[in-house]
């Protein structure tokens, strides 16, 4: 066997502490035993594959799944998927979910006085490309009220799930929409203590990705974790 | 080193529209090699509630302990219909049950063997990172020298291995406590 070379572990800060406790939901679910700090193994630095036939060529255009257009304004969502150390990541799948535009999710659990769209569901799926590229056409969400605490509102998000080349790659975060008066408020945004780090969820306004008459881009780069020592090969072009 | 990766955020309460289409309960469909086994549980709260809004993903080895990855270069047999790859909600009652097959052993840090385990994320709102465990298999004897249940303490083992059913049905059980006396052993990968 190879050495295993490992994931690198995030600086402080970086990524959520499980307890948040202005994110209420998070008191009861939150392990209270300090967790078990493992090597990884070859458990840890493989992972599920997928072969890009799973992914159909229409799941990433969530405006065409019916017989009609959603409601809503439409936009472009895309971005490359890229690890620590640069290296974009092909062919791994990203899984995306979201509510209505009037901030309706097509759930039974979510009973906000708002109308479902018979024309959206609100999910999609992409497989990156050789360059790491991926994209999605939606319309852009509303936000919603929740119940975290007195007068507690969502910014307007996508949830986006990505695999990544292993186990210990595995990723679900949330997309935010620039310019959003709700964002500083939200609990769960929040939960990420470095500011520049909690700042890559939000997407960026992207001129090359609108389509003139048609709708406007925002790009998302998402980095997943990336290994510990650069692997000697130079990635793909 | 030059970029910073992205935080993770909680999938929240609505994740079975994005989710469910690679929804996979049974993971060794007919064909596949190995010692089929079924296991169910249920996932709990800090108040000993069911929580009727997780999902949990596996990864395992087939039966001869190999990963359907790229990276593992062990000399050992491919099973070509088996991924190794779960994803099961839980249902109203917090209740979860999947199929598969035992893996064989894997190799572990420093040339040691690793037991037949099966590695586990769970994803829930109120979890705004996943949580790790383990599922071990109850009466193996590479238990014992298990590199990675080696690091847990003791009394706290019991909760990475699976329990004979006591119906005698043949499944095996398996909760996942997320706070508590019988809190469930959750590991750090780094996350």
């Amino acid at each position: 066997m190879n050495p295993i070379t490992p994931y690198r572990w995030p600086a402080p800060g970086t990524q959520p502490e499980h307890l948040h406790s202005p994110y209420l939901s998070s008191i009861k679910r939150s392990p209270t035993r300090p967790l078990v700090r493992v090597p990884h193994t070859l458990s840890e630095i493989t992972g599920p594959c997928f072969e890009p036939q799973l992914v159909s060529s229409a799941a990433h255009d969530l405006t065409r799944q019916h017989k009609g257009e959603p409601l809503g304004e439409r936009i472009i969502v895309g971005g490359r998927v890229l690890d620590e150390n640069s290296h974009p990541l092909a062919s791994t799948v990203v899984e995306i979910w979201q509510a209505n535009a009037a901030g309706r999710y097509l759930h039974e659990v979510d009973q906000h006085k708002a109308p479902l769209d018979p024309n959206f569901t609100g999910c999609g799926q992409a497989i990156t490309d050789s360059e790491g590229r991926y994209r999605f056409v939606t319309i852009r969400p509303g936000e919603y009220p929740w119940r975290n605490h007195y007068n507690a509102w969502r910014p307007a998000h996508i949830h986006f799930s990505l695999f990544g080349p292993a186990f210990a790659t595995r990723l679900v975060t949330q997309m935010y929409f620039p310019g959003d008066p709700l964002i500083p408020f939200d609990p769960i945004f929040n939960s990420t203590a470095n500011e520049n780090s909690r700042s890559r969820l939000i997407s960026i306004f992207d001129w090359e990705s609108t389509l003139p008459e048609h709708a406007l881009g925002y790009r998302f780069d998402i980095v997943l974790r990336g290994r510990e020592a650069t692997p000697m090969e130079e990635p793909k072009k | 080193m030059s970029l910073q990766a992205t935080p993770s955020q909680t999938v929240g309460p609505y994740f079975r529209i994005g989710l469910q289409w690679l929804h996979c309960d049974n993971l060794a469909p007919d064909g596949v090699v190995g010692e089929r086994v079924v296991v169910q549980g249920r996932v709990l709260d800090g108040d000993g509630v069911p929580v009727p809004d997780a999902v949990l993903e596996i990864w395992q080895a087939n039966s001869y302990g190999k990963y359907a990855h790229p990276e593992d270069q062990q000399d050992k047999p491919f099973d070509p219909g088996f991924r190794g790859y779960g994803r099961v909600p839980v249902n109203r009652n917090g209740g979860f049950r999947f199929a598969t097959i035992k893996p064989g052993p894997v190799p572990g840090p420093e040339g040691r063997e690793q037991a037949p385990h099966l590695v586990i994320s769970i994803f829930m709102r109120g979890l705004l990172k996943r949580l790790v465990t383990r599922m071990y298999f109850p009466g193996d004897a590479r238990n014992a020298s298990d590199p990675i249940l080696n690091l847990v303490e003791p009394q706290r083992r019991a909760t990475l291995v699976t329990s004979p059913s006591a119906d005698g049905s043949g499944l095996l059980e398996w909760n996942v406590v997320l706070q508590g006396v019988n809190e469930t052993v959750f590991f750090d990968i780094g996350l």
